[in-house]
């Protein structure tokens, strides 16, 4: 990079400082910092590549840049779709201070929707405190524990502390990842004779097999995906389903986690937050749901749409949490469904109002649903979370 | 350095090599070069992620290696193997002979008794040749980490003979349908290209290039309604290399344009639907609507 570059760049309009090499270099770099910001999966290795490939672009050519630096720096179709946006943001600016803005305005936008939420819970909770004060005298346990594991977690909520309940879904998603890799541990020791081994090991014996080699089949954990129902009617619950996700997400490596109500939304991410205080707030947020009803069907169909190819195979349980309160048409649930399940291992929903003595599942939702299920079960508490472990070994 | 002052060039001989590239495909092709680094290719299936890394191939004209992964690739079938058969004979054979057993065990695993796999194929040529690793989410996870290790080294380790390093160092291209997800380390490692579906202008090129002879308005009549065939809500969209199956069926059955015969659509569109639904979904009624707004 020469000053003579410098100077025909700044005909084409670019910012130029006095000092081009740092203030060219520096812009990279604060390019990739931007990018990281954005959830991009960049660090110090990507910012000195993208230095090394600016210097051999024609810098000219402002689109050599951006397509050089976009195959260097994205790392998935997202990362690849919202990239020019943000290419252009940063370099047609004349001043670093806009895109400073950029970046912040995003993080304000953030806290005035956690603000909202956490102003709608706080009502809802009073509401149901109010509500519910008397039921709660009907909680009569043996133990303390026995009483966490029976009581229904809409009770629970009213509860300032949560923890210790939180520290038992967690401990019961690791348990069962422990019991699922024991089993598939007894099921791998059938025998079947590895030839190739076998043949290696004879070697040794001038070809004589003598030592048997016995295949191992691989461990494979089936992999799990949630989608876990956030509308209003789900208020109670929905804070531990989200929490019980996390600890699914914690155990199983290959596990992805939806929120919906009217619309689907991908909230992995938001679920490995590691700080449990800043997670239990961020929880609340999405669990605080978001009004105006439930579309199952539709958020099923825009799941199937953008992500069942990618991350339901053969090998997957979908999990569906929810009450099945349904505003869209039952017809659409029951298509999207039936195509889920054709990709499927086994799709499982999780009703917490099946552990009500009155319940049935009549809602239209439901009936529709029903057909394409491979089991209905309830999950209002616990022990009805531990039996989970049970039906996914025997499914 | 000026590597991407040549990118027209390069397109020019991408396109001689029967691929039509997009600039910013080039220049991440060309930034592979430079940089050493694997490209990784996402895209939907059929829009010719595999066809970059043949027009590679041609354009350096060198060797093309191919590694088809699929669930359960071990390092056996994609690094090196022992010929176990031939160094069972050979010991048979030496058996009477005088040698100590180190020197007979040094000579069965020789090379002369080692298979070898893709992957030491590529780091093992004195020119560099075009690796495709296709369809890597296909492959483990177990298999994708072991990969990364040697897309970072470019050596492969054995344990009876050790460490063969790189000769040259290949150009790796790997291609990806999104059936999982890939590592980050992975992503990491790899320069990226998302292959979309082509433009109109695009597509019409490739047709012409790669279906010789055919007329140029049926061409434009049969890329015009493929990508209006994109746009309708389908399960599997159709790629390019369903078009041009398409537009070498309709070649085949003597067509000359799509309007003056409207019922091979009907008959041929299962060159572009692959499953039941969509095929239900499009009766002749909506391919008579796509078609008048195609001609």
């Amino acid at each position: 990079m020469n000053p003579q570059r410098a100077v025909a760049v700044g005909l084409e309009g670019w910012q130029v400082q006095a000092g081009f090499a740092t203030g060219f270099s520096g812009r990279i770099v604060e390019f990739v910092r931007l990018l990281r910001v954005n959830h991009y999966r960049v660090g110090i290795r990507e910012a000195i590549d993208a230095l090394r490939v600016a210097q051999c672009v024609d810098i000219l050519d402002q689109r050599q840049l951006r397509w050089a630096l976009r195959s260097l720096l994205c790392s998935n179709p997202s990362d690849w779709k919202g990239f020019d946006a943000l290419f252009d943001s940063y370099w047609q600016r004349q001043s670093t201070g806009a895109i400073e803005l950029t970046v912040s305005g995003r993080i304000e936008r953030l806290e005035a929707t956690a603000i909202a939420g956490r102003q709608a819970k706080t009502v809802n909770a009073t509401d149901r405190r109010r509500e519910e004060a008397g039921s709660d005298a009907l909680r009569v346990g043996a133990s303390a524990h026995e009483a966490m594991t029976r009581s229904d977690f809409r009770l629970a909520q009213l509860h300032e502390n949560t923890w210790p309940l939180e520290q038992w879904i967690q401990a019961l998603a690791r348990r069962m990842r422990k019991r699922l890799l024991r089993r598939h541990h007894i099921r791998s020791l059938g025998h079947r004779i590895h030839i190739r081994r076998t043949v290696r090991r004879s070697l040794t014996y001038g070809g004589m097999p003598l030592d048997l080699i016995y295949r191992e089949r691989r461990r494979e954990l089936p992999r799990l995906v949630l989608i876990i129902d956030v509308s209003g009617s789900m208020n109670a619950y929905s804070y531990f389903f989200l929490r019980f996700a996390r600890g699914i997400i914690d155990a199983f490596q290959n596990t992805d986690a939806f929120a919906f109500h009217t619309r689907l939304v991908h909230i992995v991410d938001t679920l490995r937050e590691p700080d449990r205080h800043r997670l239990k707030e961020k929880l609340a947020w999405i669990a605080a749901g978001w009004g105006g009803g439930t579309r199952i069907g539709e958020c099923l169909q825009a799941f199937n749409r953008e992500y069942a190819r990618r991350l339901v195979d053969s090998r997957t349980f979908v999990f569906i949490l929810s009450d099945g309160y349904d505003t869209g048409a039952p017809e659409l649930l029951g298509e999207q469904l039936r195509r889920l399940q054709q990709r499927a291992k086994r799709i499982i929903w999780l009703n917490p109002l099946l552990g009500r003595a009155d319940y049935a599942p009549i809602a239209i939702g439901m009936q529709a649903a029903l057909p394409y299920l491979d089991l209905l079960a309830p999950a209002h508490n616990l022990e009805s979370l531990m039996k989970i472990e049970d039906m996914l070994l025997r499914l | 350095m000026r590597a991407f002052a040549d990118t027209e060039e390069f397109i020019g001989t991408l396109e001689q090599a029967g691929y039509i590239a997009e600039r910013g495909l080039a220049v991440a092709l060309l930034l592979m070069a430079q940089l050493k680094r694997p490209l990784l290719v996402e895209g939907d299936a059929g829009v010719g992620k595999t066809e970059i890394a043949k027009a590679l191939a041609t354009a350096h004209s060198c060797e093309l290696i191919r590694l088809q992964c699929y669930e359960g690739l071990d390092v056996n079938a994609a690094v090196y193997e022992w010929n176990y058969q031939r160094q069972l004979l050979a010991i048979k054979m030496r058996e009477t002979q005088a040698s100590s057993l180190a020197e007979k065990e040094r000579h069965v695993f020789s090379e002369e008794y080692l298979l070898q796999r893709p992957l030491l194929q590529a780091i093992r040529r004195s020119q560099s040749p075009v690796l495709l690793i296709d369809e890597i989410d296909r492959a483990d996870e177990q298999f994708e980490a072991y990969l990364l290790e040697v897309l970072s080294d470019y050596q492969v380790s054995i344990p009876e003979l050790g460490t063969i390093c790189a000769v040259s160092i290949p150009h790796v291209v790997l291609t990806s349908n999104g059936t999982r997800e890939l590592s980050d380390a992975l992503r990491r490692r790899c320069l990226y290209h998302y292959l979309d579906y082509p433009s109109y202008e695009k597509e019409l090129r490739i047709v012409l290039r790669r279906a010789p002879g055919i007329d140029e308005r049926l061409a434009g009549q049969i890329v015009t309604f493929v990508q209006k065939l994109r746009a309708q809500e389908l399960q599997k969209r159709p790629g390019t290399a369903e078009t041009l199956d398409w537009a070498a069926a309709l070649m085949r059955l003597g067509v000359r344009s799509l309007d003056a015969t409207p019922d091979f659509i009907a008959d041929t569109l299962a060159c572009l639907l692959k499953t039941r639904e969509d095929l239900a979904a499009m009766p002749p009624t909506v391919t008579a609507r796509l078609l008048a707004q195609s001609v």
